[in-house]
């Protein structure tokens, strides 16, 4: 149990650091030494300890306290145990505001010694414990890399694995940043065709033409530049799945190209004449609302409905603000390890604002903000100063004009129908949202004579 | 195996440290020749010896075919980190020094008790031989192995191995006499 744990001696007497290593190594320690500040800072920059013992006084180069500033610029959460022959209260108290972890005056005895190292092995072990632990939390609420206990997202999970193989076109609605393409990977790598290409396309980020000769290919000369024949995104994803990014995006022409490749299976390379048959599988996602785009006569309502045979509607990160503590601790431990920052905590302070912050850009935000607050923190530890940059939207009714004469039971009743029309009729979720139990609901449903 | 005196040492409780090792490892234990007296360890700060250097001398006067010495004093010593060791080994080494100064009861300004005195002694000598055969503290508050920082902790375990270190012990000791039986000294 204890060879886990590294301690790192620093001491340029060579009888006292052979023997305290000597000694720990009898307690089951693996133990290294250093005879001086530089090289135990070359030690602790290949190596992590669990525990530091450096000596206060060091000729000649850096001393102790230098040393240890060292190490903690290396490993923030290092445990360094300050040693000195004398003690005065200004190394005392400056080895202690630098982040030592114990100041021990020589000579101490064994029983506080072993009652020191003792004390931080067990933080550390717990510490280790509690990480382990994590990791295992995150495992159980992950699919496919997206973290949820959320019931909805549950819900689609679950509503994944039922679809995976079939070749039906699915829709993901969803506003952005709350991952519609990871649902959409999910969708292909939990399925048969798992072996077989994903191959994701943006329609917003090209032009009618380009996206047109991007999906479908084109031949030799067909346009300006097209300069030899080239295969489309429809033929690279054939026997897998591709994915349409932004599909309220595309232009009347092409929506018309897609509703016959979907309809046919088959089609032309732009500038073409020879029929290209394909098996794909067709997954579409939008961040706007298609059924009012058909509404407004701007979006097809064959393509529609061609492309919403299954629907998958995303949640909003505040519709499923349990997952921020999760998805938080999610993002920080693969984010500080990507930035290599030793950073693996945040305060609850910072955790509270997380969970109150409304979190417009969704997931996709949330993990920017981390990812911002982890580059300029200068501690190991995210605060609540590390997340100023959020701007809190005020609780005011600012930018909210109350209309002419109306009753607090008729805002209720537009609000509830409202929620209620956003969740699908879903009565739990509705009251979730609005902050109130479903009990309630019902009640003001039935007092509004509002129906499901 | 080999128990040797540094500064002096009560000649019975040298013959019964030899005894001890013959029935603890089932080892032959001979007497060496005492070391000299120790005063090159003296600290003179301390009003100490001090252990490591005291080793350090064991180390270099170690007989050939002597797999293991214990070297018994009535010197205080200790460790610069620390204000005292009743002991200090080698770790899967050949040599192990120990002080029987804070094992008398007199130490503690309390009358005599040899039989207490020769029972500590006894638990010690296990102690630091067996860090010498490579185990390191147990945590079985029982066992010899587990590390004592007061005398009361060194009362409160027994003499003898719990059964996971007894078994590592009698490994290390079969390891050992092979290896000499091939004429190889460790």
């Amino acid at each position: 149990m204890r060879r886990q744990w590294d301690i790192l001696v620093v001491d340029d007497e060579p009888v006292m650091r052979e023997s305290l290593a000597a000694w720990l190594v009898e307690d089951g320690y693996s133990v290294d030494t250093a005879e001086n500040g530089q090289e135990a800072v070359r030690k602790a920059s290949s190596k992590d300890y669990a525990i530091y013992f450096v000596d206060l006084k060091m000729p000649p180069g850096i001393d102790g306290i230098e040393t240890m500033m060292e190490i903690r610029r290396r490993h923030p959460d290092a445990s360094v145990i300050i040693m000195t022959a004398y003690a005065t209260v200004d190394t005392a108290i400056t080895a202690m505001k630098e982040g030592a972890q114990e100041y021990v005056v020589k000579p101490c005895s064994p029983e506080e010694i072993s009652l020191l190292v003792g004390r931080i092995i067990k933080i550390k072990n717990l510490q280790r414990e509690n990480l382990i632990l994590r990791k295992k939390l995150s495992r159980q609420y992950s699919f496919h890399d997206i973290i949820s206990k959320n019931a909805r997202m549950n819900e689609i999970f679950n509503l994944i694995r039922d679809v995976a193989s079939l070749r039906s076109t699915v829709l993901i609605q969803g506003q952005s940043g709350t991952g519609k393409e990871l649902i959409a990977r999910a969708l292909h790598y939990s399925g048969n065709r798992a072996e077989k290409p994903f191959i994701a396309v943006s329609c917003a980020a090209l032009t009618e033409t380009l996206l047109e000769s991007e999906l479908l290919g084109h031949e030799k000369g067909s346009f300006t530049g097209a300069t030899e024949r080239r295969r489309g995104k429809f033929e690279l994803a054939d026997g897998g799945t591709l994915f349409l990014d932004e599909i309220g995006d595309i232009s009347p022409k092409l929506q018309v190209d897609l509703l016959r490749v979907l309809q046919e299976r088959s089609f032309f390379r732009v500038g073409g004449s020879e029929q290209v048959k394909v098996d794909v599988r067709v997954i579409a996602a939008t961040r706007v609302n298609l059924e009012e785009a058909v509404a407004a006569g701007t979006f097809r309502d064959d393509l529609f409905y061609r492309l919403n045979v299954i629907n998958i509607r995303l949640p909003n990160l505040r519709e499923r603000s349990e997952d921020i503590p999760l998805l938080t601790h999610f993002f920080l431990e693969r984010l500080s390890h990507e930035l290599g920052k030793e950073v693996g905590e945040i305060t609850e302070g910072a955790l509270k604002m997380l969970m109150d912050y409304d979190w417009p850009g969704n997931v996709r935000e949330l993990e920017n903000a981390i990812e911002r607050a982890l580059v300029t923190t200068r501690t190991h530890v995210l605060t609540e100063d590390d997340f100023s940059f959020l701007h809190r939207p005020p609780v005011t009714s600012n930018g909210w004009v109350a209309p002419d004469s109306i009753s607090l039971d008729e805002v209720q009743r537009h609000v509830i129908m409202a929620t209620l029309k956003r969740t699908g009729g879903n009565v739990k979720e509705t009251a979730a949202s609005l902050g109130i139990d479903r009990s309630t609901l019902y009640e003001r449903m039935k007092r509004f004579a509002i129906a499901r | 195996m080999g128990v040797t005196t540094a500064g002096g040492f009560d000649s019975e409780a040298a013959e019964f440290a030899a005894l001890c090792i013959s029935s603890a490892f089932s080892i032959d234990a001979r007497r060496l020749e005492p070391m000299p007296d120790p005063a090159y360890a003296w600290d003179e700060a301390r009003q100490q010896y001090s252990s490591t250097l005291i080793l350090r001398d064991a180390i270099s006067r170690r007989p050939a075919g002597a797999a293991r010495v214990l070297v018994l004093t009535e010197r205080d010593i200790f460790i610069p980190m620390l204000s005292f060791v009743y002991g200090q080994a080698q770790l899967d080494g050949p040599v192990a020094v120990l002080s029987s100064a804070r094992l008398r009861q007199e130490f503690y300004s309390l009358p005599p008790n040899r039989p207490l005195f020769l029972l500590r002694l006894r638990k010690e000598i296990a102690h630091e031989l067996g860090h010498t055969f490579g185990l390191t503290h147990c945590q079985d508050r029982l066992c010899t192995m587990s590390l004592s920082t007061n005398i009361e902790q060194l009362d409160l375990k027994q003499a003898e191995f719990c059964d996971s270190c007894a078994i590592l012990v009698t490994e290390a000791v079969s390891r050992i006499r092979r290896s000499m039986a091939e004429g190889r000294t460790e």
